[in-house]
């Protein structure tokens, strides 16, 4: 890959970068922490991108006004590359330089975010691993009167480490993926991250009650139920997942921040 | 998959070719270019032995005025972020200075006129790629339709996504050294005792921001400095992996685990001082095959630093998306259960991990994160692989290889996984 080639990977992974983080589609693989670093790099690699060009173009007027020096300088520096370049692929052939060829792989995740895009973590990664619930430290109180709108962490927290302490009697709704096991039994899950996708881990809800007749896994929906005490445990790890009792359920749109992030504060 | 995910294809669709295009029709117009000119040339006398390149600068002095192909993208790229959303004629009318008529370089060997080919034709091979990616954008997608691969896409380009940031500050910062601070400087920093030397400079490395691939050109830098190898070879084991921005990764990976920073950091000082001492002890200085040339001397700051951010970008970018595609590949495909046998064994766990850090050669700053995602494997197992990924990993064997030597890599990447392994054990038993 010659120096233009390189730029034009550099530039383009930069306004990928610059696109993903201004719009809500970097929300889809890191967390929203990441934002600012995310524009910075994209404009970094930008900025690289423009000055290897420009450089290329300046080392050409010097060679058109300066003198000798420059130009061995010049060879100097293209000659280090070589070494390093070299020593990444072929450290044995001396004679056939080449530009690294693993930088081609640059290409792949630009044209996966800009053509492919690929949704957030689903059903398919949280059945394939245990839920993650983790005890908090306390459980603040909750408010006295109204709907309570729970997160699926807090309510599976709450209702399996506070054994349902304020949430008996209460009317419910949280909000989450559908998810079905191997039985067909559906659950309500949040992925909870804490950096980025690849860390990412569900926590589980189970249904019970009135469970609308079609439920497409991944499909979002506000659960509006009550506690049960009912348990069930993970298949894949035995953790607990405690069960909601639906009373109603709408369809709703995926929220901008797909994950749940309240780990990270 | 559900129905949540197709709007957001269609937004991409829409979005995607708009986002992609401008740059291809430049790129258009330059491959024509690269055609007519005989462009990189001057990187094809790369690679010369010192006594050749005296005679040689002749033929490298007119190259420059082959380049002259960057006179164009420069103000194409200049003007293209805008242009994302605009139609892209006016850019095109603008690209088009006359190309200079060429000289072959009637000196070039062979092999050098066989390689200048394969370069004209990188531009041309992107666009290829890219055009060709998006006229097959549906069936691509329609193959990327299991949830499988959409996992496995979501998690690679959730990695790579996520280490490019800090890809990025460590090349910044690492080419900033790189460029403002001299290299004799180290040279002059050091004891003049050798085994006092080594600590120090594996101590040095901790302040030396950057990632496994930088470390080795400036690893080089120091040996030609006249450092002592063992010192050297300290700096270039203990500099990738403890240094800030790798200690702040691992810390944000590890939020839970506050010590696994501490642990990381003494388990790799401690190994790359054994190292040190070690070559002191064992080493023959004919193993070592000094590297030829100096890095970005002679060149303007401003050439030398942005050279060195490029090619830092270029490099660890290209083993940062291997690694992310290993780990991609690892949580989505990989059974939980297969790795979870190999968590289950102490013993086991820790050389799993082991020979996966040296398999996937991930970026010291982004390993961390890799490693947190494997969260069924003890914190011991992890500070396995944290510790030997920046040590030893197949591309750093590699770029071991080209600038010391074979003889010298196939003796240093066997000791430095061995002591690498034992040092995180026991730090691992110690401090986790």
């Amino acid at each position: 890959m010659n120096r233009h080639a390189q730029s034009a990977v550099m530039f383009l992974l930069g306004a990928t970068l610059l696109h993903a983080g201004s719009t809500d589609l970097y929300l889809r693989y890191v967390k929203a922490g990441l934002r600012p670093l995310l524009l910075l790099s994209g404009a970094v690699l930008i900025a690289a991108a423009v000055a290897t060009l420009w450089y290329e173009r300046r080392g050409t007027d010097h060679g058109d006004h300066a003198d000798h020096g420059d130009h061995a300088d010049h060879g100097d520096h293209a000659d280090h590359e070589g070494h390093a370049d070299h020593a990444d692929h072929e450290g044995h052939a001396d004679h056939h330089h080449r530009e690294p060829r693993v930088s081609w792989l640059l290409v792949l995740p630009l044209l996966a975010l800009v053509l492919v895009a690929p949704p957030a973590l689903g059903s398919y990664s949280a059945m394939r691993s245990g839920t993650a619930l983790q005890q908090a430290y306390g459980y603040d109180d909750l408010p006295a009167t109204g709907p309570l709108r729970l997160g699926v962490a807090d309510y599976a927290g709450r209702a399996v480490y506070d054994h349902g302490r304020e949430l008996r009697g209460r009317e419910i709704k949280v909000t989450g993926f559908v998810a079905l096991d191997a039985s067909g039994r559906p659950y309500l899950v949040r992925m909870a991250l804490n950096c980025c996708a690849a860390d990412a881990q569900p926590v589980k809800i189970a249904l019970t009650g009135k469970i609308p007749p079609v439920l497409r896994p991944d499909a979002w929906l506000e659960a509006t139920g009550t506690y049960t005490p009912e348990r069930t445990k993970d298949p894949v790890n035995n953790g607990p997942i405690p069960y909601l009792k639906v009373t109603s359920a709408r369809p709703v749109a995926k929220p901008s921040d797909p994950y749940d992030e309240t780990w990270n504060n | 998959m559900g129905e949540p995910v197709v709007p957001a294809h269609h937004h991409v669709r829409g979005r995607g070719p708009l986002l992609v295009l401008p740059p291809l029709l430049t790129l258009l117009t330059l491959i024509r270019k690269a055609r007519h000119e005989g462009k990189d040339c001057h990187e094809l006398n790369a690679r010369l032995p010192p006594g050749v390149l005296k005679g040689r600068e002749i033929h490298v002095e007119p190259t420059p005025s082959r380049t002259t192909g960057g006179t164009a993208p420069v103000a194409i790229t200049e003007e293209a972020p805008p242009a994302a959303a605009e139609p892209t004629p006016p850019q095109k009318t603008e690209q088009a200075p006359p190309p200079k008529p060429e000289q072959p370089t009637p000196t070039a060997p062979k092999g050098d006129e066989q390689a200048q080919a394969r370069h004209l034709n990188s531009p041309l091979l992107l666009t290829m790629l890219l055009l060709l990616t998006l006229l097959l954008q549906g069936p691509i997608r329609g193959a990327l339709a299991s949830p499988v691969m959409q996992s496995w896409m979501t998690v690679f380009v959730a990695v790579t996504v996520q280490a490019l940031p800090f890809l990025v500050l460590g090349v910044l910062l690492s080419a900033a050294i790189a460029v403002f601070v001299p290299p004799s400087f180290f040279a002059r920093a050091l004891p003049k005792n050798p085994a006092l030397a080594v600590p120090v400079a594996g101590v040095a490395g901790a302040v030396l921001p950057g990632c496994e691939c930088a470390s080795v050109p400036v690893a080089g830098a120091l040996v030609r400095r006249g450092v002592t190898p063992a010192a050297a070879l300290a700096f270039l084991l203990s500099a990738p992996a403890i240094n800030p921005i790798v200690l702040t990764a691992t810390a944000v990976a590890f939020p839970r685990n506050p010590e696994m920073v501490l642990a990381r950091l003494v388990a790799g000082l401690l190994v790359a001082c054994a190292m040190g001492w070690l070559w002191l002890r064992l080493g023959r200085a004919d193993w070592l095959r000094p590297p030829a040339r100096a890095s970005y001397e002679g060149q303007g700051r401003g050439a030398a630093f942005w050279g060195s951010v490029r090619h830092d970008v270029m490099h660890a970018g290209g083993f940062l998306v291997v690694g992310a595609m290993a780990a991609a590949t690892l949580k989505a495909v990989v059974p939980q259960e297969w790795l979870r046998a190999a968590a289950g064994n102490p013993v086991v766990s820790v050389l799993a991990l082991a020979v996966l850090a040296v398999l996937l050669s991930i970026c010291s700053e982004a390993d961390a994160f890799v490693a947190a995602s494997l969260s069924q494997f003890s914190l011991t197992a992890r500070l396995a692989f944290l510790t030997v990924g920046p040590m030893i990993d197949l591309k750093l064997f590699a770029m071991q290889a080209g600038t010391f030597g074979r003889g010298f890599a196939l003796r240093f990447a066997p000791a430095t996984f061995a002591l690498a392994v034992l040092v995180a054990v026991l730090t691992g038993a110690v401090l986790l």
